[in-house]
């Protein structure tokens, strides 16, 4: 029951949200999509709270974005211990390195007059979400090595059977605790991410690399709208 | 040849009395916000001086603008390859403390105080955190203090002097400053446009307005560190960046900017000039020397007939072009070559063009008495205060010749000006001067009428937007009625 509750009807929710609140917010409140950076208040500590945490768990990130996406290939890369190990320990140096991160902007926004005027609560809650689910994360690749293999193995089938709307919580169900709170706290902040700054990541800029160095405008059509003479 | 209309500036500092009405304008239409607090959009400072934010000539230090790397141009601070890093934390980034804090007082202290025997004062605090500050600097905190060992003395301008000249200019009766209004310069290649990775900042086709789209832009602030003029802004609070919008709702009902109608010195000119866009880049990456005269052979004759028709070919409507041929902008830039870009050598070809000052008669003590130190009834070029080297180091980008020729016609033209109305001069002396500044009677003349007789109408000539010709106006007016115009139109809601 607990288990359909968890690793069915909120995923499902949470995917709900993230779909419909990030497309109509992009939509109807675009003045509000911004990442509301604060290096302008503050620049050094700015340096060592953003750049190991974005450096961090972008690393992170992709590395479950493979056992998702390449659970074979993960697997094959993981028959050799060697291998296995080297990304274990990346995996587990890049969390750290997100951690830290994350801990030098709480204490940041803590400790700066200036910081606090620009922190509001969603901002709170959404820094503890993340300390809890980066703390979890570690945890779970202390306690029960050799994540990126069982992760390829079990938790991404039953990512595929979430959506190929097939839920299968089998796959789940007989995971260790810490397993299950890191992955019950990942579908919340899904959820809750586009009522966040967090928007800004689904609008990182890479047409930049191809466009055109200037940016012109015009505001009307210069070939028809000139009265012939 | 691809031509465009651009809307330019002119100030003549010579004329500019340091009074600041025209950031005061500017800030109460547009900058009394929340977050905006800090932002001058247009800000007038005292040269030689460190200016605001703090030395912001020094692109050692702020990165800004562009810079030739193997004859090719790149911005100095965010090309594309640095996206990456520079997207977490930008470098080049300055921040509020560059600026300044701004703050206001807490004047219910001045009732509230219990009675005593002193004055009760009302404290600075902060309008970022509301809490009490000790002030450290303002947007002019050098206002006037040329001479001073900690403003003027930093002044990165004064670093490629000889230290002769250098020691010359703050000898005490030497001393001498002039001010310098700054805005946005709407430039022709802008290095905030360039560098913004989400297109949020661009420029507008008919008249060439630079412009931030508060609706894309995400807090990335590689605008900020990009332009090397230091006018874009960053909002603290609703985390978007904002920049001199030149008044355009203004400029669209044909009236002009609000710095530029306040102008108590009347220093401020605008009108449009054309210039041939498909050459933008080849003239941005010229030799330093040359950067000055290339900038110049951008801007296109507005009467020459093939220019005409270009002009007309890539849909430029003809009272466009009428106001281009009548623009005070082009007489002192093309037709007298008196106008100088502000540090032409970012490369950003600003379009805001300057007239340099010609300082005070020099002064100094023969026994008890002051006296003029020169011969002359005006203050020869080569004696003035102001060394000229250092006015080309604002104005020339280290080149001595344009601002040599712009500071002599002035001169002549006062000697021709005294000569005729005060007869002191004779005809010959006169007719010398014109003829070593490059300049004709009729010329002479004309200089005179548009810098000190100029009416309303001489100083300011707007082309018309041509509105009604909006795409949106033909497309579907309904669809984007009361979508134009300045403002929040969703609310400024952190979420
Ligand atoms: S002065 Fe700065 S903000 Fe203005 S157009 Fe030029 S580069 Fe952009
Ligand atoms: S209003 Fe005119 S005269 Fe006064 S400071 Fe500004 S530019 Fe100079």
């Amino acid at each position: 029951m607990l288990d359909t509750l968890f690793f069915v009807v909120l995923p499902y929710l949470s995917l709900l949200l993230f779909f419909l609140v990030g497309i109509s917010r992009y939509r109807k409140r675009p003045f509000s999509v911004t990442s509301l950076s604060s290096q302008f208040l503050e620049n050094r500590k700015h340096f060592w709270s953003t750049v190991p945490f974005h450096y961090g768990l972008i690393g992170v990130l992709t590395i479950h974005l493979a056992g998702l996406l390449i659970p074979d290939t993960i697997l094959a890369w993981n028959a050799s211990h060697a291998r296995l190990l080297f990304l274990e320990v990346t995996g587990l140096a890049l969390g750290i390195l997100a951690l830290v991160g994350l801990i030098n902007s709480i204490k940041r926004r803590l400790q700066l007059p200036r910081m606090k005027v620009v922190t509001n609560t969603s901002d709170w809650v959404l820094l503890v979400l993340l300390l809890i689910q980066i703390v979890l994360g570690i945890l779970v690749a202390i306690n029960h090595s050799w994540g990126s293999s069982w992760f390829a193995a079990s938790a991404s089938p039953w990512l595929w059977s979430l959506f190929t709307l097939s839920p299968d919580t089998a796959y789940v169900a007989t995971m260790p605790l810490l397993v299950k709170l890191h992955i019950i706290n990942a579908w919340i902040i899904i959820g809750y991410f586009p009522f966040t700054r967090l928007i800004h990541v689904l609008v990182v800029p890479n047409p930049y690399l191809w466009r055109k160095t200037q940016v012109v405008l015009w505001h009307r059509d210069r070939k028809t709208v000139r009265i012939k003479d | 040849m691809e031509v465009r209309s651009q809307i330019a500036m002119l100030f003549h500092m010579d004329k500019c009395i340091g009074c600041h009405t025209c950031s005061i304008a500017c800030k109460n239409i547009w900058t009394d916000r929340k977050g905006t607090e800090y932002m001058w959009w247009n800000n007038v400072e005292t040269k030689p001086g460190t200016g605001y934010p703090t030395r912001w000539e020094d692109q050692n230090n702020y990165n800004g603008g562009w810079e030739l790397k193997d004859g090719k141009l790149q911005l100095k601070s965010t090309s594309r390859g640095r996206i990456v890093p520079n997207i977490f934390h930008n470098p080049s980034m300055p921040t509020m403390d560059d600026y300044y804090e701004p703050w206001t007082y807490k004047y219910s202290e001045l009732f509230d105080a219990p009675e005593g025997d002193d004055q009760p004062t009302a404290r600075p605090i902060s309008m970022v955190t509301g809490e009490h500050i000790d002030i450290e600097a303002g947007p002019n905190w050098d206002d006037d203090f040329s001479g001073s060992p900690v403003y003027a003395e930093n002044d990165p301008n004064l670093d490629a002097l000889s230290a002769d000249v250098r020691q010359q200019m703050f000898e005490i009766q030497r001393v001498a400053f002039f001010y310098l209004p700054r805005m946005c310069n709407h430039c022709l290649n802008p290095a905030c446009v360039a560098s913004c990775p989400s297109g949020a900042l661009y420029k507008r086709g008919e008249d060439g307005i630079v412009l931030v789209n508060q609706k894309r832009c995400r807090a990335w602030r590689s605008c900020i560190a990009a332009c090397p003029y230091k006018k874009v802004y960053f909002n603290w609070s609703t985390g978007k960046s904002e920049k001199c919008i030149l008044c355009y709702p203004r400029l669209e009902t044909k009236q002009p900017p609000a710095c530029h109608h306040s102008c108590v010195g009347r220093i401020r000119y605008l009108g449009n000039v054309l210039y041939d866009a498909s050459r933008i880049e080849e003239v941005a990456s010229s030799p330093k020397e040359d950067l000055i005269m290339a900038q110049r052979s951008l801007i296109l004759d507005p009467n020459d007939p093939e220019v005409i028709k270009a002009a007309k070919e890539n849909g430029i409507p003809d009272d466009v072009i009428t106001s281009a041929q009548e623009s005070p902008v082009y007489k002192f830039v093309m037709e007298w070559g008196m106008g100088l870009p502000l540090h032409a050598e970012f490369r950003t070809m600003p379009m805001l063009f300057y007239v340099p000052p010609l300082s005070p008669v020099l002064s100094g003590s023969k026994g008890d008495i002051t006296s003029n130190d020169t011969d002359d009834l005006f203050n020869e070029i080569e004696k003035a205060r102001v060394p000229i080297q250092y006015l080309a180091e604002i104005l020339g980008a280290g080149s001595v010749a344009p601002v040599e020729y712009a500071l002599r016609k002035q001169y002549a033209v006062r000697m021709y000006r005294r000569h005729l109305t005060v007869g002191d001069v004779d005809s010959a002396t006169a007719e010398r001067a014109l003829f070593e500044a490059d300049c004709t009677r009729e010329q002479a003349e004309a200089i005179y009428r548009l810098t000190s007789l100029p009416k309303y109408e001489d100083r300011f000539v707007i082309p018309p937007t041509h509105r009604e010709q909006a795409i949106e106006m033909l497309k579907d007016p309904l669809e984007h009625k009361q979508g134009t115009g300045f403002g929040f139109i969703s609310p400024p809601m952190r979420v």
